[in-house]
């Protein structure tokens, strides 16, 4: 029994650390860019389901209101660092790096400025309050509702690269720009649209971060690294390999929890990961292609 | 219908293309002969506009286009097949040309018919990853892609470099019944003299990126004299 609680914990920390890290791989793994902003994002998208919340009242209303609402102010503030300075830096990653960081710094302020230091509650739906019973197993329904989005997510992104002309259009711009261009596509138009899906995604995760706890300023800090250790360790540029890590990572995580401390099995998915890294430099899943172009 | 004058263009300070007129009739075939690295791809890249030039003009049909994004030169009528056998690898041959014809609306999806008639032994692949067909499948998916733009003026970037005799007369041939209606321009670049000279109506030798040799193609003399720019 023991086991299998502790499979769900893993389950759902995964899927938490999937949303957090699905945006990054398209901004991160399929652009490139080193966005250390994309955890204020989810930040942005916290607070974006407590204003709703505040506005609307109803907590049931509220919560899938704020999922698309989350979605679009992720993806406006993503389009906004994009436009104003990320497109001027794009093979300065270091740059990238540090403007983004600062970036992310103001954003907490700003969130300081307008919302309070202390951090803010919001309330979840009466439909997702208590536990689905399963054999004397308890799920929370909270959790449940968050694997579930994830899963949405995933299947809404892949098939969205997969199956429609935009998502033909940001893999062709991805894998040769210079071709792309020189085929009549905007890869500067390409570029904001990545990055509005990738931001918005963020906005998304925020907002499902509210049904977990508390919120505050500094929300995004506590996953953005987890978020990049998911893209890097899945490989990079690989959507299955994003969700492969990420499940990975939870349920690392939960059984490491269960024999050692949190921050102890903190320590030990870390060790493990660069450990893997050393054994696989180009993640889990890597990209099969006879030439480069 | 396209017209370059004074083209200079490089690399970061290094400039590796100096002062190159060329024009392309309309309807005509233009070639640029020139050994490696004399700047073939520099120039044809400067006349796409993934290189910006640093002084000179490119002008299409007329319309000054020197100022022009790469796309937008594209929807303008210039198509462009880089040298390399180039495509989007992880897509699928259809992926490549879907693509494409994406940005064209009804008409991409016409002319992608209409290249694959061309082409039709890529109707059998259109499935695979683009990056795992061989060398002469690739450059057939790149000149049919190039295509889908629905081109006035069509540049090719040594289009048979690497390619096996068998395929190398069937992408010749492709260029020849394209051209054969007269409404489409090709700039044509090339280390080898044969089929380029004898189908230009002119022809360039670009020696350290400068031309160092201009003759007219097709005639008697035609090939002897681009022999001897060339120093063969
Ligand atoms: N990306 C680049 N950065 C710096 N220099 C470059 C770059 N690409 C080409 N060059 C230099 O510019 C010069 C011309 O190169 P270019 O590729 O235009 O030659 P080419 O005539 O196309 O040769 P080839 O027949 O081998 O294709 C060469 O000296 C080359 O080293
Ligand atoms: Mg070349």
């Amino acid at each position: 029994m023991d086991i299998i609680a502790q499979l769900f914990a893993g389950l759902s920390l995964g899927s938490v650390l999937l949303l957090a890290a699905l945006g990054l791989s398209l901004t991160f793994g399929q652009m490139g860019v080193i966005n250390m902003a994309h955890g204020e994002f989810m930040m942005a998208g916290a607070y974006t389901a407590f204003v709703v919340q505040g506005v609307v009242g109803d907590a049931g209303v509220s919560l899938l209101l704020a999922l698309p609402l989350g979605f679009v102010v992720g993806g406006l503030l993503g389009l906004l660092l994009e436009a104003t300075l990320i497109h001027r830096m794009y093979r300065r990653p270091l740059d990238t790096l540090l403007v983004t960081w600062g970036v992310a710094l103001v954003l907490q302020q700003v969130a300081r400025d307008v919302f309070g230091a202390p951090n803010v509650d919001v309330r979840a739906p009466a439909w997702l309050s208590g536990a689905v019973q399963i054999g004397g197993l308890a799920l929370p329904r909270t959790r449940l509702f968050i694997l579930t989005l994830a899963i949405v997510c995933v299947v809404a992104l892949a098939l969205a690269l997969r199956a429609t002309p935009l998502g033909r259009r940001i893999r062709a711009v991805v894998q040769n720009r210079d071709l792309a261009e020189a085929s009549g596509i905007s890869s500067r138009a390409t570029d904001r649209v990545t990055f509005f899906i990738g931001s918005g995604l963020a906005g998304v995760a925020g907002v499902a971060l509210t049904l977990l706890g508390s919120i505050g300023p500094t929300l995004g800090t506590n996953y953005i690294v987890d978020a990049f250790l998911v893209v890097v360790a899945g490989g990079i540029g690989q959507i299955k390999g994003t969700v492969i890590a990420a499940t990975a990572l939870g349920l690392m995580q939960s059984f490491f929890e269960y024999s050692t401390t949190a921050s102890v099995a903190k320590v030990l998915v870390f060790v493990t990961i660069v450990a893997f890294l050393q054994l696989r430099p180009q993640g889990l899943v890597s990209v099969r292609t006879r030439s480069l172009a | 219908m396209l017209e370059l004058s004074g083209v200079t263009t490089g690399y970061g300070r290094t400039m590796v293309v100096h002062d190159v007129d060329l024009t392309v009739p309309d309807g005509a075939l233009t070639a640029v002969l020139g050994h490696n690295g004399a700047g073939k791809t520099t120039l044809l890249r400067a006349v796409l506009g993934l290189l910006p030039v640093r002084g000179g003009t490119v002008r299409l049909a007329g319309e000054d286009v020197t100022a022009l994004a790469p796309h937008k030169r594209v929807r303008r009528g210039i198509a462009y097949v880089p040298q390399g056998q180039q495509s989007f690898g992880q897509l699928s041959a259809r992926e490549n040309l879907q693509v494409v014809a994406d940005a064209h609306g009804r008409a991409g999806r016409r002319r992608t018919d209409e290249a694959l008639d061309l082409f039709p032994a890529l109707r059998e692949l259109l499935g695979r990853q683009a990056g795992l067909l061989s060398g002469g499948q690739r450059q057939q998916l790149a000149i049919a892609r190039a295509l889908v733009t629905g081109p006035r003026l069509l540049v090719l970037d040594e289009p048979v470099e690497g390619i096996q005799p068998n395929v190398v007369t069937e992408i010749y041939d492709a260029i020849s019944t394209l051209t054969a209606a007269g409404s489409l321009s090709v700039l044509l670049v090339e280390q080898h003299i044969g089929y380029a000279v004898e189908h230009a109506a002119e022809f360039a030798v670009l020696t350290s990126g400068r031309v160092a040799h201009r003759g007219q193609g097709g005639g008697e003399g035609a090939s002897a004299d681009a022999r001897k720019a060339l120093a063969l």
